[in-house]
């Protein structure tokens, strides 16, 4: 699956980093920023609790 | 377990739902929603909706192809009545009733209000877009409570040219959240940017041209926002049985009662990282919650799991953002760790007992506050984590 970042929703507050810290970082603004945009079967549940837990609802994850 | 109720449509409720169609469950999910909006955010209300960044199609949580995905039985524009849990039935305003087999409320909170008519809250989409049309450059604004949520609608209201006076009835604004020092470095902002600060005042009564102080000095407003805190909606669950007090109180495992769930700011749950029972208005904990009470709900009795989260907030002001987690209430000691509280740039830690029970930062770096997030998951030690001759900022 894809995961789709809008980060100029993004409000800096790491925790997709904290959920999947193998798909996601922070730049020094601590804007979110994507480590890959497909992501594996064992990553999946980690960003869809990313998903969950942005409190901007930046993140998406797409695709079948 | 063929029938759930998720009682309240936005962060927490929304995370519920979404949370027990993850974990597979594909029996009905009843979600009713007060509000006549399909779920949305409430933390750009007081920022990008307040100043006119974003408009109202960019507050949905999810898209409506994604909500059709969930396939619920949506009711929205209806508040919900009553609770019978003998019965297992919940009752709306619009006379139906939800029968189910698990229920999850998530009813948030309202604002608290003041005597008179015509003031300002900040709680919906709606209040958001009736403040914004109000405000422009050289309208008199009073602000009624200097807390986040104020001083975030003052910064801009601020930025767009309107007069702003804030009122304040403690000495010393947030000093009970994130100790004196760094509540009177907060305030400072606001007025090096202009606006009018008043303590240790309080206001008694909304007029017809603004405020009146308890001294029964009155101040003059175009408009008055009253930000003073909010109220658990949990009315609707008198004489349901339920334990209610400041929120809905449940356990660690946000359970009110057999299958009966809480999440979001109306729970009042057990946090077992900090010992103690907490309500958190957070946009963070109410998804958070949201998940957990969802799993918890479909768990078998031993496969549930505590609901042990550092806390964590953020707040945009003029240029500044504030980013904190853990629990700062109660603290016993304030000490700036890193950087320098008079360049507005550091990472303040808290102190609770002999542990690190928060961490706030002002201006830095994502990772600079990221490692204090452990340390307080962690129950760390405070004097094998802070560096020793490390001044207390204050208590």
């Amino acid at each position: 699956m894809k995961v789709e970042l809008e980060a100029d929703k993004c409000v800096a507050s790491g925790q997709c980093v904290v959920a999947a810290m193998d798909v996601f970082d922070q730049d020094d603004d601590g804007i979110a920023i994507l480590l890959t945009e497909q992501v594996g079967d064992d990553q999946i549940d980690d960003v869809k609790e990313a998903v969950a837990v942005c409190p901007a609802a930046a993140i998406r994850l797409v695709g079948a | 377990m063929r029938r759930i109720a998720v009682v309240g449509a936005s962060a927490a409720g929304l995370s519920a739902a979404e949370t027990l169609r993850r974990e597979g469950y594909d029996g009905t999910i009843t979600l009713v929603g007060e509000e006549p909006e399909p779920p949305y955010d409430r933390p750009p209300l007081s920022k990008q909706v307040l100043a006119a960044e974003w408009e109202r199609d960019r507050l949905a949580l999810r898209t409506s192809a994604d909500l059709a995905a969930l396939d619920l039985d949506l009711r929205l524009g209806v508040e919900a009545t009553g609770l019978e849990l003998v019965s297992r039935t919940v009752e709306l305003g619009d006379g139906s009733e939800v029968p189910y087999d698990g229920l999850i409320i998530a009813t948030g909170v309202r604002p608290r209000r003041l005597p008179g008519e015509g003031a300002h809250v900040l709680r919906t989409l709606d209040d958001a877009l009736m403040l914004r049309e109000r405000l422009s450059a050289g309208r008199r604004l009073v602000v009624v409570g200097a807390g986040f949520l104020g001083a975030e609608a003052a910064a801009v209201a601020r930025r767009l040219g309107a007069e702003v006076t804030v009122l304040e009835p403690a000495a010393v604004p947030l000093a009970h959240a994130v100790g004196t020092e760094v509540g009177r470095m907060l305030a400072q902002v606001h007025v090096d940017r202009g606006v009018g600060l008043r303590c240790g005042v309080t206001v008694t009564e909304v007029t017809e041209d603004g405020v009146r102080l308890s001294g029964g000095e009155e101040i003059e407003a175009d408009e008055v926002l009253v930000a003073i805190g909010s109220l658990p909606n949990t009315e609707w669950l008198e004489g349901s049985g339920l334990t209610v007090g400041d929120g809905l109180v449940c356990d660690q495992y946000c359970e009110a009662a057999k299958n009966v769930y809480a999440a979001g700011d109306v729970a009042r749950w057990y946090n077992p990282l900090f010992s103690t029972s907490m309500r958190i208005e957070h946009r963070t904990n109410a998804a958070e919650q949201g998940m957990a009470a969802a799993r918890n709900l479909l768990g078998a009795e031993g496969a549930r799991k505590p609901f042990a989260p550092v806390p964590y907030f953020w707040s945009d002001q003029y240029d500044m953002k504030i980013q904190a987690y853990g629990f700062l209430r109660g603290h016993d000691e304030v000490a700036v760790v890193e950087g320098d509280l008079a360049q507005r740039r550091f990472v303040a830690g808290y102190r609770t007992g002999d542990r690190v029970s928060g961490a706030l930062a002002v201006g830095m770096p994502p990772k600079a506050i990221r490692r204090w997030r452990q340390a307080i998951a962690t129950g760390a030690a405070w004097h094998a984590t802070v560096p020793t001759g490390v001044p207390a900022a204050d208590v």
